[in-house]
């Protein structure tokens, strides 16, 4: 019921004329056809599909939303451009992709257009969303409609009943899934699960080791990076912090469900909605489809906490290559002692216009990124769990009502922007990995050396080590100097914190 | 064939005494353009019907086969604008065979022991005397001699990596894997199609019904078989979880061991497989005649040995097509573990389909078609092999 409250208080801003249209008048994309590709969802789709009849109801503009599997959007996007075919007029993706995307020239430049867009009210998007996830070289490409940062959710009832507090790092992470792992969480009788991750193979499982390795890797702020040696350009990957953070990751396995490794996002959401887990690790969805009557059960509706993602009291000395204990010069960011490095993963779901499509396509593709993103769609969007779409707007972290209309309790509300804004605030977040063939080095070797070592194929050491060797001969054969020069370039782009 | 001139007037009728219709010059005029290229097309067949084809063939096929070809000894990187391809020689080829991608692909070796040792031996042993045979019978031929030796090279080659992957506790590669899916689910899946086949020319009821219903699953997209078998195996939230709760088996997971995992695919593809070789099987069983088994039953020949004797040389032509057929085409595994496991747990799953297309959607084009040319050459060894030396055989001495 709540859910649809928000769904119609929405429909009633834009029928009411709140939602305005960037530079669109009705009728204005009469005849026009927008082809829109993202990923086959449902979350992220969802909200694309349902606000297109809108849109064209009041523009005239067609908008076609065609959906492809995660693994291979990245390319599908890529081959339709370049080959010439443009299927598609306009994407929505991941920002990191941005990199590769602008080298083929697919991309159309909007930032005069963002400029001169009263109504997408640009300032009002949070600074990293628009300085780091829509932008690249001092150029806008894209328009954000989502903001992803990792989270632990936990059970407020289960810690509860365990008498422990939510955890501040891994360690305490393991203890409490080994605590709560077996107990009866949803009162059907049956043993329930410590720790729901999801693990899977070619989908978007890869994203969790970076949050559990960056607090043992990253300690100096943003602008040191998490994932290679900012001077050699080496894999920060073949050192103890990560090979401890692998350690960690395996150890999960014994307090997740059976078939954890074949379970993607919606596997594990659908497991924490029915109540089956007393932690998961997952970006903003969690806490919006928690709240949903219809999905989840009262005790996951009233019981989910958020929290940002553990860190650590031991972190990676990268002169001798050994953890050491925190203190105040190897970790300054440092929270009670503990180490957070909060990895702003994905940076958000963010449209972009294909530089190919016609110029009447590209300003009714446009009008609809805008009109998404303005703050009248898309702060009712982001309280919809099954739309995918997380806090990025800073009105969205202001403002609660349309939090509470979805369902939040005051203290939920707070909880769970509170968690995100911890993350989105800390001056040690991990910025994503946007160099040339990030796909290569992340969703194709680390997504499989990292099924190979969950399965048991390779040790912590020896994943390691495979790692490091495979993204290696991707920078030799990429060129060692560009692949530092554009990393160096990304990890100048924000300083985190502001 | 008519004469190429003078025989036929403007209508095509042929002249019948000798007196042409278009007057005393026609015989000695040379003939008209068109009928002169329609002269030669009667006389080129080969041409006039074939190259057609083989253009369109060039076109489809061969051409894009050599830009692969090209692209698999050559780096792709985007560039502002377009994309670069820098020729790399064989680097890609190295990277599978001893380079960072060898153990994805090749699998990671084990150590000797008693039980690889004498496997090895033993098929060492046995392609030595067929060579050796080979030049007793023949002479020695160079050509011959050469081929068999390269043959028996590679062969040992594949059988040493399924051997020190599986049996010695080194882990096997893309490669193995798909050897795996082949060569077992192709057993498998003929011998259970020969049944059903043999099942359904019985005189039983309903064997119509059951024809229909044995050949439903060649009918469903292997995608949708894909996701069929996944959800059948899911026993937590699957639509027959319950079913695994009742076995007790809520804590087991198909797709948690290699073991269980590779045993889903080959499940899946036998299932949608097995109803192609149960068709082409039923069609040759019922062209068989009756005669030659109601003799071999009359002389005294029991069931068994009018099977093996009379029913196996009818069926074995058709038998060996479909079973090459099935190889060819298994090599090329692709739906059923990417949409059942996605190649895991681990890279358990993952044909060297997978893994070529794994690269290729994360622009590694060059690795990718490397991968594809390696997958290309298996299966052409495995085809010609088949063909020339089991086909031949079995057929020559049934």
């Amino acid at each position: 019921m709540k859910k649809f409250m928000a769904l119609a208080s929405g429909l009633v801003l834009v029928a009411s004329g709140t939602g305005n249209l960037a530079t669109a008048q009705s009728g204005e994309f009469d005849g026009v056809e927008v082809n829109l590709v993202t990923f086959t969802g449902p979350q992220i789709a969802e909200p694309l599909q349902r606000r297109a009849p809108e849109f064209n109801e009041l523009t005239g503009a067609q908008v076609n939303v065609i959906t492809v599997p995660f693994a291979d959007l990245f390319q599908s996007i890529l081959t339709d451009q370049l080959t010439g075919t443009n299927s598609y007029d306009a994407f929505v993706f991941a920002p990191q992709w941005m990199v590769d995307y602008l080298s083929g020239g697919v991309l159309e430049d909007i930032t005069d257009r963002v400029n001169n867009d009263p109504d997408l009210e640009w300032d009002d998007v949070g600074q990293f969303f628009r300085e780091f996830s829509a932008t690249f070289e001092g150029s806008t490409y894209t328009i954000p409609l989502d903001g992803d940062f990792h989270m632990v959710y936990y059970r407020t009832d289960v810690l509860e009943q365990l008498g422990m507090d939510p955890p501040q790092t891994w360690d305490d992470y393991l203890a409490i899934a080994e605590a709560a792992n077996g107990q009866d969480m949803n009162g059907d009788g049956s043993g329930d699960f410590g720790s729901c991750i999801s693990k899977v193979r070619a989908a978007q499982a890869y994203w969790w080791i970076t949050s559990i390795a960056a607090p043992f890797i990253q300690t100096q702020g943003t602008s040191e990076g998490a994932f290679f040696d900012s001077e050699t350009f080496e894999p920060l990957v073949n050192n103890p912090g990560f090979i401890r953070a692998l350690e960690i990751y395996q150890a999960t396995n014994e307090f997740g469900p059976p078939d954890e490794q074949n379970l993607d996002v919606g596997g594990t959401r659908a497991l924490w909605q029915a109540g089956r887990c007393a932690l998961t690790l997952d970006w903003g969805d969690i806490g919006t489809l928690a709240i949903d009557p219809e999905a989840s059960i009262e005790a996951v509706q009233t019981g989910t906490g958020a929290i940002i993602a553990p860190g650590s009291t031991e972190v990676l000395d990268r002169e001798t290559n050994e953890l050491v204990p925190c203190d105040e010069q190897t970790c300054p960011y440092a929270t009670d002692g503990v180490n957070h490095a909060p990895f702003a993963s994905f940076g958000g779901w963010s449209g972009g216009i294909s530089a190919a499509a016609s110029d009447e396509v590209k300003d009714a593709a446009y009008a609809f990124f805008s009109y998404m993103s303005q703050p009248a769609q898309s702060n009712v969007d982001v309280t919809i769990g099954a739309s995918g779409f997380n806090p990025y707007r800073t009105s969205q972290f202001e403002n609660l009502q349309p939090w509470l209309d979805a369902g939040f309790t005051d203290e939920g509300a707070a909880n769970y922007l509170g968690a995100i804004q911890d993350s989105l605030n800390s001056p040690n977040m991990v910025l994503d990995l946007r160099i040339p063939q990030n796909a290569r080095y992340q969703q194709v070797i680390l997504d499989t050396v990292l099924s190979q070592f969950l399965a048991g194929e390779f040790t912590a050491e020896e994943a390691a080590q495979e790692i490091f060797d495979q993204w290696e001969g991707v920078t030799e054969e990429l060129g060692r100097e560009d692949q530092l020069a554009a990393y160096l370039g990304t990890l100048g782009t924000i300083t985190g914190g502001d | 064939m008519q004469p190429r001139s003078a025989t036929r007037d403007a209508n095509g009728a042929a002249a019948t005494d000798g007196i042409d219709p278009a007057g005393p010059d026609a015989l000695t005029r040379p003939p008209r353009l068109s009928a002169r290229l329609a002269a030669w097309l009667e006389a080129s067949p080969r041409y006039v019907y074939l190259l057609p084809a083989i253009g369109i063939v060039l076109f489809l096929s061969i051409f894009p086969l050599i830009v692969s070809l090209y692209l698999s000894l050559a780096s792709i990187r985007l560039v502002r604008g377009g994309f670069e391809i820098r020729f790399v020689g064989l680097d890609n080829y190295r990277k599978l065979f001893v380079g960072d991608t060898q153990r994805h692909f090749l699998g990671r070796f084990g150590d000797y022991n008693l039980l690889t040792l004498t496997i090895l031996t033993f098929v060492l042993a046995v392609l030595i005397f067929l060579i050796a045979r080979y030049i007793a019978n023949n002479g020695f031929k160079l050509f011959g001699t050469s081929l068999r030796v390269l043959t028996a090279i590679i062969a040992f080659g594949l059988i040493w990596l399924v051997v020190m992957t599986y049996l010695s506790g080194g882990l096997p590669g893309t490669l193995v894997v798909t050897m795996t899916f082949v060569f077992v689910g192709v057993v498998v899946q003929f011998l259970l199609g020969l049944g059903l086949a043999l099942l359904v020319t019985q005189n039983l009821r309903g064997k119509r019904f059951f024809r229909v219903v044995f050949l439903l699953p060649m009918m469903i997209t292997p995608v949708g078989i894909g996701f069929l078998f996944r959800m059948m195996t899911d026993t937590l939230q699957g639509p027959i979880a319950p079913l695994w709760v009742a076995l007790g088996l809520e804590d087991f997971s198909w797709t948690q061991t290699a073991f269980g995992a590779r045993s889903a695919v080959i499940i899946g593809d036998t299932w949608q497989w097995t109803p192609f070789i149960f068709i082409v099987l039923l069609a040759a069983l019922e062209g068989v005649p009756r005669e030659p088994i109601e003799a071999a039953l009359v002389d005294g020949a029991n069931e068994w040995q009018a099977f093996r004797y009379v029913l196996v040389p009818y069926l074995m032509p058709v038998s060996l097509t479909v079973i090459m057929i099935r190889i060819i085409e298994g090599f090329k595994i692709i739906d059923m573990p990417q949409v059942l496991t996605r190649g895991g747990p681990g890279t358990a799953t993952e044909s060297v389909t997978l893994q070529a297309y794994n690269s290729w959607r994360a622009l590694d084009l060059g690795g990718s078609s490397a991968m594809a040319y390696m997958l290309l050459f298996v299966v052409t060894f495995s085809a010609v092999v088949f063909v020339n030396f089991v086909r031949k055989r079995v057929l020559e001495h049934p």
